[in-house]
């Protein structure tokens, strides 16, 4: 199956999308892949009769991404979903469960990282080995 | 007027399985409804990284019990599209008949629970009855009821012989006799139209909006479904979506009873043009990069992305099923609806929360 993937930096990301709409293409999903322990893939994934369209934006781990939940509404629980998962902000979030959608408030860790990164001042730093097997 | 915000769920009797939804009302009319999610996550995506890229087949036919055919099949789907497999034409008809008796079940089962949940229970009892002849043909065929794990890479690894297809056709005859009986109670019944007509409304806008998918898109006249796409061997079929122009519960409900006559039709095409040969091809090697795997669920279209690396395991599964798709336009149904209407809406959308939370 080959299908357009666009890449995208975040400046843009929001422009692109809203370009994406007014084109008629529906929105169907998130992806977010670790690529190591400072940055992210993060997939966008839409279709326009049976016709699908990527944008690939790598983002870093640290810095807020923004939400496209203000152009397509339905993004926000995807948004949510990564956020819980990879620790990733999504900046402008429409509807924002601070990472309580699938988690409790004292969970830290990033479950679908492989290295959680956390601050200095935390009193107890999650290392690798206990990320992957709480 | 004092706004009051109601829970519904996560137990609640029209729900199998635990969806929360924060409801805002004001006398018993819905303003605002906001969800809650959490309470069966599983963590199956993360299990996918750290198993066999074969042994995954398991773990997402556990995704959901009631279509785990299409997530194993969609899953496999994609894996063979990265390594390049061609899989045989038998095994692509095969595959189709499982994933159809499938949809029939799963559009029984929520037929059954729907008229559970306007308090009509001998329809919901007539509706689990006809199921029941579906899981018998499942057993028959597969050794199992629900979860009939046949899909392999490559192919599958059970084959039908002429026997068996012709008990198939047999007891589709009389599941498609027993469902007619039941059409005019559903459609024309007082009461049904009375709990369904004009209830939980998506115009076809929002749907779009919205990102709505599968019959609930198709009730409100969007023409969306992945088995256009013509995967396995549906383009060798023929295949028309079923489509609805109202947009509400009673439009929903006719979607699916439709469908299940439509499956019933897709099986009879398959059966009659399966070709000889053999069912599944042996892989050797592992998958090496990307790929989007699309099919129709009985819930609407399933989304796989899969990422791997060229070893036994894969990098990123990432599994979008089609309730995660509708919870938003859940949330664009309910305002304006009347407390006593909002198990009936929800139920419309046939929410499945294994799928969701994966």
């Amino acid at each position: 199956m080959q299908e357009e993937v666009i890449f995208v930096s975040s400046d843009i990301l929001v422009g692109e999308v809203a370009k994406i709409k007014v084109e008629g293409f529906r929105f169907v999903t998130m992806s977010c892949v670790e690529l190591d322990g400072n940055t992210v893939n993060i997939l966008y994934h839409f279709d326009k009769d049976l016709t699908l369209k990527h944008l690939r934006l790598t983002a870093s781990k640290d810095s807020a991404v923004p939400s496209i939940s203000s152009v397509y509404f339905a993004a926000f629980l995807v948004e949510n979903e990564i956020q819980d998962f990879f620790g990733i902000r999504f900046k402008g979030l429409v509807l924002d469960y601070e990472r309580t959608l699938y988690l409790d408030e004292e969970v830290k860790i990033k479950p679908f990282c492989r290295y959680t990164l956390e601050k200095s001042d935390q009193k107890e730093p999650v290392t690798p080995k206990n990320a992957t097997g709480s | 007027m004092l706004k009051t915000i109601i829970p519904f769920g996560p137990q609640h009797p029209v729900l199998p399985e635990p969806l929360h939804l924060k409801l805002t009302v004001e006398d018993e009319v819905i303003k605002e409804a906001l969800p809650a999610l959490g309470f069966i996550h599983r963590g199956l995506e993360m299990l996918a990284n750290i198993r066999d890229f074969h042994q995954t087949i398991q773990v997402v036919e556990r995704v959901c019990g009631i279509c785990s055919m299409m997530h194993a099949m969609c899953y496999c789907q994609g894996i063979e599209e990265i390594m390049g497999i061609e899989v045989p034409p038998r095994a692509e008809f095969l595959r189709i008949i499982w994933s159809e008796l499938h949809r029939m079940h799963s559009h029984l089962l929520w037929l059954g629970l729907f008229a559970d949940s306007f308090g009509f229970e001998s329809l919901f009892m007539q509706f689990w009855k006809i199921r029941e002849k579906v899981l018998d043909i499942n057993e028959a065929t597969t050794g199992n009821r629900v979860i009939v794990s046949v899909n392999v890479i490559g192919g599958v690894r059970r084959d039908l012989n002429s026997e068996q297809m012709r008990r198939i056709l047999s007891d589709l005859s009389w599941v498609e006799d027993e469902v007619g009986r039941l059409e005019t109670t559903l459609l024309s019944d007082y009461t049904v139209k009375k709990r369904t007509v004009g209830k939980g409304v998506l115009p076809k806008e929002r749907a779009l909006e919205l990102g709505a998918a599968g019959p609930t898109a198709r009730a409100s006249g969007i023409a969306q479904d992945m088995r256009m796409l013509g995967y396995s061997a549906l383009d060798q079929l023929d295949f028309k979506p079923v489509m609805e122009a109202d947009g509400d519960c009673y439009a929903r409900s006719k979607v699916r009873f439709r469908e299940v006559l439509q499956s019933i039709d897709l099986i009879r095409q398959a059966i009659f043009v399966i070709p000889e040969g053999e069912t599944r091809i042996k892989v050797k090697g592992r998958p090496e990069g990307e790929s989007f795997s699309r099919i129709e669920q009985p819930r609407g279209e399933l989304f796989y992305y899969i990422k791997a690396n060229g070893t036994k395991n894969l990098d990123r599964l990432r599994i979008r099923t089609p309730t995660f798709a509708n919870i938003p336009a859940l949330l664009g149904m309910l305002p304006g609806m009347w407390l006593s209407d909002v198990p009936v809406v929800v139920l419309s959308i046939d929410p499945c929360i294994s799928c969701t939370e994966r």
